[in-house]
């Protein structure tokens, strides 16, 4: 015999097996010699997948324990035999088969048993329930023979077993003694929603039935006869009406009980009596039952702490926030989902299209994150979490929280980096975001890695939104040190960079490269500072020093197209035009030949313009007043307007004035990527504000901003900035958010993707410009009246400097042009020739 | 070797590509350093002759052009691609004589280069 003392577990479930291993892990075993007893045939296996045995699951795969698992650590399992009697005064376990073994510590690890209601005709042949993988066994052979089935209690479980009979293909009822679905979880919208979501699944929903009795069938196996008189008719009846603690040995052997049961435990997890433990679902703390499988876990821990001398909090109570897929529908629930806590405010989001409800409940003094339902799409279930345990302050309206993306208000969620390292990530496996980062530092890249080296995830699976994001978050955080540096050539992001120029009042690439850089540049960094010396000193882009820089873009002042030849836009601000100018731009492209299409910027793009003929083309614009686009540059493009109150019958204020105003102040200013604006004239929106960097909208009090939405690849709605501003503030504000964005976003990134990165979000930006919390303002505001009144069309200084008109051609040596550019005609204009229509062409 | 004459030394600019034509051939020519380099003006990938007006640079110490259309790199002295070893240009023997520059075919010239 060992000299070790004797621990003895009762139970080898899911809590029972997670605590061997906490011991385990906690070198436990040098001290105790461990007895495990399972009443199942099988050793510990995920009871919460336990659904996914009728899709092909096997039993083996939903096993918890490796093979050999406790053998190689000298654990004794002892399975289908369960322990009868446990003596306290002679420290001894008895069980069915006769063992008996004798303890210093026991642990009653028993979980609970599904409540059967004992209604008359219970125990019926065919009446089942839905715990254990025998259970399953038994379902799965009667339904064979079934052609209906229902469940008794529409609450999680309840569902999960209606599930399971739908999927065995039985027509399936769900009768519910409540007025509602998961009555414990979600609140009644929530249960609404729900309800909706099955039905359409085409299960039956029955509310508010009181089954008294269950007797012969009318061509079914049974009837269930309901207290207000109905009858359903079903060849299955599974009860999934709640579950009770297993406290029966506890109960004998005298041990403290609560009054509807459990085995009272202490925050060490020990019993009334300190030599017995208890942790799992048979388990009662504080008064409570914990029907989830992260509480056990965090009560095996504590027991293991205290068996082991370890020092700690104990178990202090757990969260019972769940997210599931019930039926394939989303279903979270999050704290105080039902708004008990007196003063509490909720929020809800129903929409019936999309078969979403949302609801969200706060302290009264908008503080904190009480609790939330989520049913439909659960996809905040980790952020609002978070906010709740972490006392996450939400936005001044925290309906944004809940609110779809995309609606003008503020990004919802909280990116990870809000959280402090503390916060628990994991609660299955009590994983902190420190614990993450710390694995990802340590070279965790990877979820697979992260996922072994810290548990995280491998429970419920809850959490592994949220564990990638933290991983996402810290591999940027990482990888920043190497991916900031725009190219080998400069170990800087694009925001050192403009720092580092206007500070140091560097003018030239070749200073900077000089100064910071290494090598000879590259077609990223070149044109990168280019903009940037541009966006500081506003000096035409192709003074000598600065036309190696520039893209062939910036350097012809045009747009190369695939086969090498040029678009000509100019600008059309506002997208107003005269006649006289309409008819310019029809000359012009008439006499070169040139394809011409409206834009989707409100302006005319002329399209197939030799290098050679630029100039020429530029000169019949400029003289008839038109100026560059900018159509190439990293810079505003347009301002597309509606016709606003001069002509619309609805319009309150000038939108096409104000987008003319707009479109002459910033034209030509040159930032991290291109900018978008729009103005519309009322809330009806035709100029698609709300979609452009900079939006402008209209009403009767004045303008109403909105910034950093986006079109194209990944469109963002924009988000509401300030309301009621007159002109003078709306330009003033604009002036802010354009000099801030252009110091403080990232190479290539657009005002949305720039806002989406910026920590703080929408709520920093609303400080830093409209109430100037970094006293920037007024510099902010100087920085751009210097680039407004520098303001040259490059186009037109281009065409005054015959030096510079020579390098638009397409050799050096001859005035011919490019042979290999041919164009042949469609729908009355040019387009450029296919590769086989070239061919052709040449041999004709 | 045949030469062609281009241009005066000093139509060409540090760092910024010209186009020429010799021998109804298209050749892109660049000054890096006072020193002279000539390949196609065809990019092999966008089957257009703009090869001189790309961004000259260095990649890992290799002096590359940019294709201004996709962006591949070339290496202004082997001609080879630096996305995609399969594809190369054709660089060409590039001189100054008596202050002008002279390019001569080197070979193989590619194909489509018109
Ligand atoms: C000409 C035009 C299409 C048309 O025939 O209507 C066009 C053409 C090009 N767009 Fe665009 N975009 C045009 C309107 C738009 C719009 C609509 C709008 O502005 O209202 C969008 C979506 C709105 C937005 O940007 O938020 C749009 C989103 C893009 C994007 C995606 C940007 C993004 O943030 O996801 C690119 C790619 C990029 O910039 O990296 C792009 C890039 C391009 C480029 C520059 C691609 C290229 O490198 O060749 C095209 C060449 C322009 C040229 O003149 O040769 N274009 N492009 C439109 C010119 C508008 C103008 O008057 O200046
Ligand atoms: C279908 C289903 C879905 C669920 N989904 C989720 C979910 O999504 N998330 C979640 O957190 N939780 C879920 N749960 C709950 C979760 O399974 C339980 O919280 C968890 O299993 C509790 O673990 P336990 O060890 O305390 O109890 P159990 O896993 O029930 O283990 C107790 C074991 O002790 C044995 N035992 C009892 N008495 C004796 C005795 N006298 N002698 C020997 N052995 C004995 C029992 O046979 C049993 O094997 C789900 C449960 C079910 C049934
Ligand atoms: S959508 Fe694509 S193809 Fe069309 S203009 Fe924009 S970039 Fe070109
Ligand atoms: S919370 Fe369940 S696996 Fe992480």
């Amino acid at each position: 015999m060992s000299n070790k003392e004797s621990l003895v577990v009762v139970g080898n479930g899911m809590v029972g097996h997670r605590f061997i291993e906490q011991l385990i892990q906690a070198g436990g075993l040098d001290r105790y010699q461990v007895t495990v007893f399972g009443e199942e045939s099988r050793p510990a296996y995920d009871r919460v997948q336990l659904s996914s045995w009728f899709t092909g699951t096997s039993a083996e795969e939903l096993s918890m324990v490796p093979e050999g698992f406790y053998e190689q650590d000298g654990v004794e399992l002892i399975l289908s035999d369960k322990v009868c009697t446990v003596d306290r005064e002679l420290c001894e376990v008895l069980s069915e088969s006769g063992r008996k073994v004798s303890y210093n510590k026991l642990v009653l690890a028993t979980g609970s048993y599904p409540f059967v209601p004992p209604v008359p005709g219970h125990d019926r042949d065919g009446c089942l329930v839905y715990r254990t993988i025998d259970d399953l066994e038994a379902i799965a052979e009667t339904a064979r023979n079934s052609k209906v089935g229902a469940v008794v209690g529409g609450g999680l479980l309840g569902l999960e077993a209606a599930k399971a009979l739908k999927d065995l293909g039985l027509e399936t009822h769900v009768v519910e003694f409540a007025p509602r679905l998961m009555a414990v979880q979600v609140d009644e919208g929530g249960g609404q929603m729900l309800r909706r979501k099955i039905e359409n699944l085409g299960v039956k929903i029955h509310t508010s039935k009181n089954t008294q009795n269950i007797v012969d069938g009318d061509g079914t196996v049974h009837q269930m006869q309901f207290a207000d008189g109905e009858v359903l008719n079903t060849d299955l009846v599974l009860f999934s009406a709640g579950i009770r603690p297993r406290d029966e040995l506890a109960r004998e052997c005298g041990l403290e009980l609560g009054e509807r049961g459990g085995i009272v435990i202490n925050d060490h997890c020990q019993t009334s009596d300190t030599n017995v433990y208890s942790i799992g679902e048979c388990a009662l703390w504080s008064g409570r039952i914990f029907g989830l499988v992260a509480p056990g876990y965090q009560m095996g821990q504590a027991a293991v702490d205290h068996l082991l001398d370890v020092e700690s909090t104990g178990f202090t109570g757990a969260d019972m926030s769940t997210k599931l897929k019930l039926m394939g529908v989303d279903v979270a629930s999050v704290g105080d989902a039902q708004a008990r806590t007196p003063g509490a405010l909720s929020y809800r989001l129903i929409d019936e299209e999309k078969e979403v409800y949302k609801s969200l409940v706060v302290s009264g003094d908008k503080k904190k994150v009480l609790g939330a339902v989520l049913v439909g799409d659960a996809e905040e279930y980790g952020s609002l979490l978070q906010m709740a345990l972490n006392d996450i302050k939400p936005p001044q309206n925290p309906a944004e929280l809940i609110l779809p993306q995309g609606s003008g208000e503020a990004p919802k969620g909280l990116g990870v980096a809000a959280l402090p390292t503390t916060a628990q990530i994991c609660s299955c496996f009590n994983v902190t975001k420190g614990d993450l980062t710390g694995a990802v530092a340590g070279g965790c890249q990877d979820m697979t890695s992260l996922k072994s080296e810290t548990s995280a995830s491998t429970g419920c699976g809850g959490c592994t939104a949220l564990v990638k994001q933290v991983l996402d978050h810290e591999l940027e955080q990482l990888g920043v040190e190497v991916k900031k540096d725009i190219c080998e050539h400069f170990p800087y992001s694009r925001q050192d960079l403009y720092h580092l120029v206007r500070v140091g009042e560097i003018k030239s690439f070749h200073e900077m490269l000089e100064k910071y850089g290494k090598g000879k540049g590259c077609d990223i960094c070149k044109p990168t500072i280019g903009s940037i010396l541009a966006s500081c000193w506003n000096e035409y882009v192709l003074k000598t020093e600065h036309a190696p820089l520039q893209d062939t873009n910036d350097y012809f002042l045009a747009n190369m197209q695939k086969d090498g030849t040029y678009s000509v836009v100019p600008r059309v601000p506002g997208g107003e035009i005269t006649p006289e100018k309409l008819i310019v731009i029809g000359e012009v492209a008439r006499d070169y030949e040139l394809y011409t299409k409206i834009t989707g910027g409100q302006r005319i793009d002329l399209f197939g313009v030799r290098v050679n003929d630029l100039p020429a083309v530029w000169k019949r614009l400029v003289d008839a007043g038109f100026e560059t686009g900018h159509a190439y540059g990293k810079s505003l493009r347009t301002v597309k307007s509606c016709v606003g109150q001069t002509w619309c019958r609805y319009g309150v204020l000038d939108s096409a004035g104000m987008a003319i105003r707009v479109e002459q102040r910033y034209r030509g200013l040159r930032a991290p990527h291109k900018v978008k604006m729009a103005v519309s004239g009322c809330t009806r929106e035709c100029a698609e504000a709300q979609s452009k960097d900079v939006g402008i909208i209209a009403t009767e009090k004045g303008w109403n901003l909105y910034v950093c939405g986006n079109g194209g690849m990944k469109p963002r709605h924009a988000d509401l900035f300030a309301t009621e501003l007159s002109d003078e503030q709306l330009i003033k504000t604009i002036d802010r958010f354009m000099m801030f964005y252009l110091r403080t976003a990232g190479r290539l990134q657009r005002t949305s993707v720039w806002m989406e990165n910026l920590e703080g979000g929408l709520d920093y930006l609303k400080e830093v410009i409209l109430e100037d919390s970094l006293g920037l303002g007024a510099q902010l505001e100087a920085e751009m009246a210097a680039n407004v009144d520098a303001y040259q069309c490059e186009w037109k200084t281009t065409l005054e400097d015959p030096e510079k008109l020579k390098r638009f051609r397409h050799f050096v040596n001859t005035d011919e042009g490019d042979s290999n550019v041919v164009f042949v005609k469609e729908r009355s204009q040019i387009r450029p020739a296919s590769q086989e229509e070239k061919i052709i062409a040449k041999s004709a | 070797m045949e030469w062609a004459t281009v241009c005066s030394a000093g139509e060409v600019t540090e760092l910024l590509g010209i186009g020429a034509l010799i021998f109804d051939h298209q050749v892109a020519v660049f000054k890096v350093d006072g020193e002279l380099y000539a390949i196609d003006n065809f990019d092999p990938f966008s089957q257009a002759n703009v090869l001189s007006r790309g961004i000259v640079g260095d990649l890992k110490g290799e002096l590359v052009v940019a294709s201004p259309i996709y962006k591949q790199h070339f290496s202004l002295k082997a001609g080879t691609c630096l996305e995609d070893g399969t594809v190369s240009i054709a660089v060409h023997p590039v001189r100054v004589q008596d202050g002008m520059v002279q390019v001569a075919l080197g070979s193989p010239v590619s194909q489509q280069a018109a």
